[in-house]
């Protein structure tokens, strides 16, 4: 079986290959779908095959580049993609993680703050579930109502609304986002973007996890619109990441290509089933994704009080994120088959 | 009832080979980062890889950023025939709500 493994030249490992692809389709279909890197998947998965924990960070952010290139594309001809607001949105984030990471260094010098950065985390990711299944409430709530008064719900109606009070502030210069169908303030997305890049750094994240649901609640961006962009910045940011880590040599390039075949596939299922999926359907698996993140936390904040159960801890954290990214790829991927089945007979049906 | 079925089936699947393919791996013990790649058990393209690495790491670090993205290009575009080759609008997309 010597075969199935592959001698990286820098880390100096031998690594499962298959077991790269299969993570690079499951990231790849969850990155496209949600427009996010997913280093919380990824890096503990590299680790699990293998790979030392500096090597997994750097070849994760290298092969993410790669994958939102990928996945920008594809979203970019559907008209998911606000390029006017991904490049607004990527000064705030630059200027917002450097602050964000200066700001942990300076921390870690007063003392530990790894815990802090954990609850931290907990609550944040607390926050945004409650936030996507309040929203999905009340527009189940909202659309029962409308039905029961016999009229259609306008479906551009949305649950929460808190985005149409930010777009009342109306500071100068007022910016129109075409694709996105906005009109307000340059400021919002000027800070939207530094507070979740400040949260990002904060958190040693990519902050795709955080700057999505920042994109439709606080801003106001189509669920479609809010993937597709995301992905633009996080394909620029993955990029840079690259480059910095790959200088500080923990970057392996084989194993970034091996997970690119993988994830050039899943990119493009990910990517292509938005199109069968309603918006309200991303973001309850949005929503099922954050709840596995924060109970891998919460396993991981329980083994730092009870270190006797460290090993179980970790084992159980490593299997639910793997069992979340695994399930919803599963169902991300039936979904684009049964999608583009009906769109193949219907085109058959029209000929 | 027998979607739910087959769902199902589909998930076990995936888990498996998921699980499977990480535990089969096992883990490494090199060193957590690397000033100087190993070049002895190495031939072809890798040796030319890591001795690239060994003798300077802007150039690695250059080729790296230009070939990320270079790789992921092609790969979507083969990606992107083979869709297109099914039978999928990889052009338009027909729903528009939140």
């Amino acid at each position: 079986m010597e075969w199935l493994y592959v001698l990286m030249p820098i880390a100096g490992v031998k690594i499962f290959w298959p077991g790269l692809i299969i993570l690079g389709i499951g990231v790849g279909i969850i990155g496209g779908f949600f427009g996010m890197g997913g280093a919380w998947m990824v890096t503990p998965g590299l680790n699990i095959l293998g790979f030392p924990m500096a090597f997994a960070i750097g070849t994760d952010i290298a092969h993410m580049a790669g994958k939102s290139l990928i996945s920008t594309m594809r979203h970019g001809k559907f008209g998911n993609v606000d390029y006017k607001l991904g490049l607004i949105m990527l000064v705030g984030t630059i200027v917002g993680f450097e602050v964000g990471a200066q700001m942990i260094m300076w921390l870690e010098r007063l003392g530990n703050v790894e815990i802090t950065v954990r609850y931290l985390y907990l609550v944040l990711l607390t926050f945004i579930a409650w936030m996507v299944f309040t929203d999905v409430k009340k527009k189940y709530d909202k659309e029962r109502q409308a039905k029961q008064a016999g009229q259609d719900v306008d479906k551009l109606a949305t649950g929460l609304e808190w985005h149409k009070t930010f777009q009342k502030i109306k500071i100068p210069p007022m910016i129109h986002l075409h694709t996105a169908q906005i009109y307000c303030s340059a400021w919002l997305p000027i800070f939207v973007s530094f507070l979740t890049g400040w949260l990002a750094g904060i958190l040693g994240i990519g902050g795709g996890l955080i700057r999505m649901p920042a994109l439709i609640y606080v801003l106001g961006c189509p669920t479609h619109v809010a993937v597709g962009t995301d992905l633009f910045e996080v394909m620029i940011s993955g990029l840079y990441g690259a480059a910095t880590y790959t200088f500080k040599g923990r970057t392996e390039l084989v194993a970034a290509i091996i997970m690119l075949v993988g994830a050039a596939i899943g990119a493009q299922i990910g990517t292509v089933a938005t199109k069968y999926i309603k918006g309200y359907g991303i973001r309850i698996a949005f929503g099922i994704a954050v709840v596995g993140c924060s109970l891998s936390i919460v396993l991981k904040l329980f083994a730092t009080h009870f270190p006797v159960y460290k090993i179980i801890c970790d084992n159980i954290s490593t299997v639910l994120i793997l069992g979340v990214v695994s399930s919803l790829s599963v169902y991300i991927f039936v979904r684009m088959i049964q999608g583009a089945k009906q769109e193949i007979a219907s085109k058959k049906k029209t000929l | 009832m027998l979607k739910c079925i087959r769902t199902v089936q589909w998930l076990s699947l995936f888990l498996l080979a998921t699980f499977n393919s990480a535990w089969a791996a096992g883990g490494g013990g090199a060193a957590a980062i690397v000033i100087v790649a190993d070049t002895r058990y190495l031939s072809g393209m890798q040796l030319a890889w890591a001795s690239l690495y060994n003798e300077s790491h802007a150039y690695f670090t250059l080729l790296t950023v230009i070939l990320i993205p270079v790789i992921g290009l092609i790969f979507g575009v083969l990606a992107d025939i083979v869709m297109k080759h099914i039978g999928i609008d990889l052009s338009s997309r027909e729903l528009s709500e939140h």
